[in-house]
């Protein structure tokens, strides 16, 4: 099922021509219409005639989270106030949060890449969807909402939280459709199972998941819990809010739509653009939004694209899942290590408690990575030959993840510092020691 | 199988060898009035085992867990042997002679009945107990090792 086939089977070259004609006129929109990117390509001796063909994007300066705050409100707007509609803001958990504003085209935009993917997972206009994510500034509810609305199904704007009472419409309204982020949907299923609920004799055919890093024994647990299909759904509010891409019924990778955001890959420390199938972090540049087009934002999302084209029969270009942030990359011994990868091996290794610590030295001039991991009781042994195993079975397991070699130590239950929010997960010393 | 009432429990506490841990396993017990009989430590260089006869293990045990200490209760044999040259020699020849690997061992004197007892913990407990009593040597029960 397609929402809009047109678009998103367009033949590859006519995407192109596409996608030149709106970076060209977007360019020069943000060089007519924000001071901040006229200063910006001034100083980069770029002008918005340089844009011949796609390529030449890599001429322009890259945009930054850093950039969006110094324009703190509003100055990264390319139209007057009173063309924005609505304003959303990303959280601000690492500093002041940032604004992003939208016209009413804008908002219309959003629907439509947001339809495209909720009829991926199925919704139709006959159907339910149950929304848990939150209204507000943040944009997830509102851009799954948007969407819904636009295939002309029912919204049940419910928000997150009130769980028992999430379950309970979910059984009694019959829904269809469930979104929720990966670590509230599990926290659901618990509650349905406490409330005894048979999940068989529910309407429920799909779940759109998103906002979270998720991994795919996350996604087949879900789908285990639930019994439907769960589909990832990608967006970051400075570019537009959920939807920028969605996976398709393969569930293998998701497809950027890129008829409305221009995918680029970059290595984050050279900011060198990479071929597109190699992995670094993803940069994405507005085609089509009016209220506040971005050039070349780093969304610092790692991820690599793909060259191949998709059963599903879209040529929207697929991304693969995100597999960490550039702000957690660890560079060791010159080797890119993500803690996600080192936290995949411990998930590994049985009876293994999920705290654990990276710790990077630089002794003599070499690279050094210390995993600190508690022991619990299930790995505690009397024997320290076995202790001794373990801690080698720990070391193995994370080489095998990041190729290189790692010395774990294991330390007392409980003194690990706790999750709250974002864990502190890496300490890095070497700039101590320089 | 080995007379099951000859096993000594042993508490064996998890350490990273991080300055003041052992001390604080210790104050736990002593703040609870619990009197150590015999103690060991077997070290790693990042992290110890301390090995421990107490009095009442399972309350030990209980305490040193509530106080976020990894504690396995585990079994070991009291042996007396003679306070005098090759005394050890001859328990240890029982357990070569019927094939019994050993993992460690620790002694201490008793001194109420003026007596050296050595701890054995060999990788097969019940079929050390076996040997060792089929030897003729002398297996001190649990309540005179956490009571003497």
């Amino acid at each position: 099922m397609f929402w809009n086939e047109k678009e998103e089977c367009m033949p590859p070259a006519e995407k192109e021509k596409l996608q030149l004609e709106r970076l060209q006129e977007v360019v020069k929109k943000v060089y007519e219409n924000v001071p901040f990117y006229r200063k910006r390509l001034d100083d980069a001796g770029v002008k918005p005639e340089d844009i011949k063909t796609l390529k030449d994007i890599e001429k322009l300066p890259l945009t930054t989270k850093d950039d969006l705050r110094a324009a703190y409100p509003y100055g990264m707007f390319a139209v007057s106030p009173k063309k924005i509609v609505e304003l959303h803001t990303s959280s601000g958990t690492t500093g002041k949060p940032t604004v992003s504003g939208y016209t009413k085209n804008d908002i219309e935009i959003w629907s439509e890449i947001m339809a495209r993917g909720l009829t991926i997972f199925g919704l139709s206009e006959d159907d339910i969807l149950q929304n848990t994510h939150g209204y507000g500034l943040f944009t997830g509810g509102f851009g799954v909402h948007y969407g819904a609305q636009k295939i002309g199904a029912t919204v049940i704007p419910i928000s997150t939280g009130q769980s028992k009472r999430q379950i309970e419409i979910l059984q009694d309204f019959g829904t269809n459709v469930l979104i929720f982020t990966p670590s509230y949907g599990l926290y659901l299923s618990e509650i349905a199972q406490e409330e005894g609920v048979d999940m068989d004799n529910l309407k429920l055919k799909s779940i759109g998941f998103g906002s979270e890093m998720w991994t795919n024994g996350m996604r087949k647990e879900i789908e285990k819990r639930f019994g439907v299909p769960a589909f990832n759904i990608y967006g970051l509010t400075e570019i537009m809010g959920p939807g920028i891409a969605l996976e398709c019924e393969e569930q293998d990778g998701l497809h950027i739509m890129d008829d409305h955001f221009y995918p680029e890959i970059i290595d984050s420390e050279t900011l060198q653009t990479l071929p597109k199938d190699e992995k670094g972090e993803l940069v994405l540049t507005n085609l089509t939004r009016e209220g506040m087009p971005l050039l070349r934002f780093r969304t610092k999302d790692v991820t690599a694209l793909r060259k191949t084209e998709c059963p599903c029969g879209r040529t929207l270009v697929k991304m693969d899942r995100i597999t960490g942030r550039t702000d957690d990359m660890l560079k060791v011994k010159g080797v890119a290590v993500f803690p996600s990868q080192i936290e995949k091996a411990l998930l590994k290794i049985d009876g293994l408690e999920p705290h654990y610590q990276i710790i990077v030295t630089r002794p003599q001039h070499l690279d050094e990575l210390e995993v600190q991991v508690e022991a619990s009781p299930s790995l505690f042994s009397d024997e320290v030959k076995e202790l001794v195993g373990i801690k080698k079975k720990i070391e193995d397991q994370i080489q095998n993840e990041i190729g290189i070699r790692v010395n774990v130590t294991l330390v007392e239950p409980k003194t690990l510092p706790r999750s709250e929010g974002k864990a502190v997960r890496v300490i890095d010393k070497r700039k101590f020691d320089d | 199988m080995g007379d099951h009432k000859l096993k000594i429990k042993q508490l064996s506490i998890f350490l990273e060898n991080k300055k003041g841990r052992m001390r604080k396993a210790l104050d736990v017990l002593a703040d609870n009035d619990i009197n150590i009989r015999a103690m060991s430590i077997a070290d790693v260089s990042d992290f110890g085992i301390l090995r421990l006869i107490v009095p009442e293990p399972d309350k030990a045990s209980k305490i040193l867990e509530e106080n976020n200490f990894l504690v396995k209760i585990g079994d070991v044999i009291a042996v007396e042997m003679s306070d005098k040259p090759g005394g050890l020699n001859a328990i240890l020849k029982i357990l070569d002679e019927t094939n019994i690997n050993l993992d460690y061992l620790y002694a201490f004197v008793d001194e109420k009945e003026q007596r050296a007892i050595v701890l054995l913990h060999p990788e097969d407990v019940d079929g050390g107990i076996q040997a060792l009593e089929n030897s003729g040597a002398v297996l001190i029960p649990p309540e005179e090792v956490y009571n003497w």
